[in-house]
């Protein structure tokens, strides 16, 4: 015998509840669409963490890397090197860092680890250019007669110190970045990875 | 020929849509200049489809091959160089053709009471045109597509917390790369196509509904003939088809003058860094985006102050985001009792006017570096600022004198000649 009473609360319940079910279906049938755009193990393998090898890194020299398709220096500065940082803080824009990138441990007045050694992205925080580097001091630098070395971008022409930190009067707004890094051992370094040093 | 209609009509309405949309769909008889654009943008989509896919024909989207595929155009494929320069010409002209379209809609109030749909649908129309220009811009890999892309896309990462994650899942990398190359060309040539055409077709199906407005913004269906055809009203086809055609013919004559001798159009259709291709190591001098996003460009840019705990950056996205979003609410920001510009108030007027400065001044300044001088007094970044209140000021004003101001008496027919 068929009972042709529609009960509508139970269809409408029923309805609702495959509904949802589709809903949720749904969702999972999107999920690997959605997943498929993230960076590939590919880009991934290409954006892990890169090592240098210091150890034949004379101080006053530079050597660039590349990590993540940006340029990565390590500069070996000389002691002084390290002391000009102290004498150009007056004329910097932001000499402790406040609005600049950094990772935490690097917020200091050298802006590093170890204070000998400077790791920066070589990127100008202006409009991305890569300044160049002008270790030579006074006249012989180009630049200016009491130049204590540094960067040079020849874009728009940004000045920055030897940690890295913009000067005042430029068209940089901040400080250049320090990639996330840590040491291995003493004459390796890993770019792209925080941790004990 | 009556048979075989007969034969169709029965098995597909033909007939009934073309009198329901072409020989019976009866339109205000006072259209005037304004009223060109709807179709000129038509026919834009239709030439930007069809060059696209001759286009496709022959470009690579591989970081290795892109840039040379699009000189191959340019120089190796028979007659290359004209279709890509209708593709890039008609990209520019069909922003010019909705701006005009959309400003028809604040003139004569097309966006008011009962069209508020079409308006939304073509709102969303138009954000769709600027994802599809923008993903289309990356394609030549030229520098300034790439650096173009870079700044945009890294508009994202002032999203707190999940913005690095969001830039990364554009991108496919963690820099521009081939992932985003290949995932732009898709969403180029497919996805948004796709989108693109099915909300052109919605907002003809919402406008046919309610039938099209006119400027003197009076309801035609209120007087009717004893058939029930509006009496101010005119069969779009033949009479609308045929001006539109002589509004296309005109068109045709300033887009083949563009397109023939002024392809670049003085590096603003084409920009000069986009002619070396994309480089990592080398940013152009000034990153510029295209012509038509540059109002907002100077809106992200204008906002240099922190406050509310929230860096500048981030308020510059959230106010270009606004600037975008008030458009779709616009409908109801306006409470006027008429839709026509002719029988508004003076304040309507004065802020349209303004609004329509401020746009064009602020597209003017987003081609200039913000700390030079380029008009006077000030430098460019402060002009910004003012021109970015008066346009915000156009919308939050608008519900308050829109209501008070008195309104001029509205005919009861469309005023023609």
């Amino acid at each position: 015998m068929i009972d042709d009473r529609v009960d509508n609360g139970r269809r409408r319940f029923l309805t609702a509840v495959t509904g949802g079910m589709g809903v949720i279906g749904g969702v999972f049938a999107a999920t690997p669409f959605v997943l498929s755009m993230a960076p590939s193990e590919r880009a991934k393998a290409a954006g892990a963490p890169v090592e240098i090898d210091i150890s034949k890194l004379e101080p006053g020299q530079m050597i660039k890397e590349i990590w993540r398709g940006n340029p990565v220096w390590v500069v070996s500065r000389t002691p002084e090197m390290i002391e000009s940082l102290q004498q150009v803080e007056g004329e910097l824009r932001d000499p402790d860092s406040d609005n600049s990138i950094q990772p935490g441990f690097a917020q200091n007045d050298y802006r590093s680890l170890k204070p000998e050694i400077l790791v920066l992205i070589g990127i100008c925080t202006h409009l991305g250019c890569s300044p160049v580097q002008k270790f030579a001091i006074g006249p012989e630098s180009g630049i200016s007669d009491d130049w204590p070395g540094g960067f040079f971008c020849p874009c728009h022409g940004s000045k920055f110190d030897l940690a890295g930190r913009v000067y005042q009067q430029v068209p940089a707004p901040t400080n250049m970045v320090v990639p996330p890094y840590k040491y291995i051992s003493d004459s390796l370094i890993l770019i792209g990875e925080v941790g004990e040093a | 020929m009556s048979k075989f209609m007969a034969w169709v009509d029965e098995r597909f309405p033909a007939t009934k849509v073309w009198e329901e949309h072409l020989a019976k769909y009866y339109a205000p008889k006072n259209f005037n200049f304004w009223y060109y654009f709807g179709s000129l943008a038509t026919v834009l989509l239709v030439l930007q489809i069809l060059t696209g896919i001759f286009l496709t024909i022959h470009y690579k989207p591989d970081v290795e091959l892109a840039f040379a595929s699009v000189e191959y155009i340019m120089r190796d494929v028979q007659w290359g160089w004209l279709i890509r320069y209708m593709h890039t010409t008609g990209a520019s002209f069909f922003f010019i053709v909705i701006y005009l379209h959309m400003f028809r809609a604040l003139l004569y109030g097309s966006h008011r009471k009962p069209r508020e749909l079409i308006w939304l649908i073509g709102c969303v129309i138009y954000v769709a045109l600027m994802a599809e220009s923008f993903m289309g811009y990356l394609l030549p890999w030229g520098n300034m597509s790439y650096w173009g892309a870079q700044v945009i896309i890294s508009l994202f990462t002032a999203i707190p917390l999940v913005g690095e994650g969001l830039a990364e899942w554009v991108r496919g990398d963690y820099v521009i790369s081939d992932a985003t190359l290949n995932r732009f060309f898709a969403f180029h040539v497919i996805l948004i196509p796709l989108i693109l055409a099915a909300l052109v077709f919605l907002h003809i199906v919402a406008l046919h509904k309610v039938g099209s407005n006119n400027p003197d913004g009076i309801d035609i269906k209120k007087n009717k003939d004893a058939k029930g055809v509006p009496v101010d009203g005119i069969p779009f086809h033949p009479y609308y088809t045929v001006k539109d055609l002589v509004g296309l013919v005109v068109f045709l004559i300033l887009f083949c003058l563009v397109l023939f001798f002024l392809p670049e159009f003085f590096g603003i259709f084409l920009e000069k860094d986009n002619f070396a291709p994309a480089s990592a190591l080398q940013t152009p001098e000034d990153i510029v985006p295209l012509w038509y996003f540059t109002p907002y460009y100077s809106i992200l840019r204008a906002n240099t102050v922190n406050f509310f705990w929230i860096d500048a950056k981030l308020w510059g996205v959230i106010f270009m985001g606004l600037a975008i979003a008030l458009f779709f609410v616009l409908p109801w920001l306006d409470r006027s009792p008429v839709r026509s510009i002719r029988y508004r108030g003076f304040q309507y007027k004065l802020w349209l006017t303004l609004f329509v400065i401020s746009f064009i001044v602020l597209g003017y300044l987003g081609f200039k570096n913000p700390d030079n001088v380029d008009l006077f007094l000030f430098k460019n970044v402060i002009w910004a600022q003012i021109f970015t209140i008066i346009y915000f000021l156009f919308f939050f004003l608008l519900p308050f004198y829109s209501k008070s101001e008195k309104t001029k008496p509205v005919p009861e027919r469309v005023n023609f000649k």
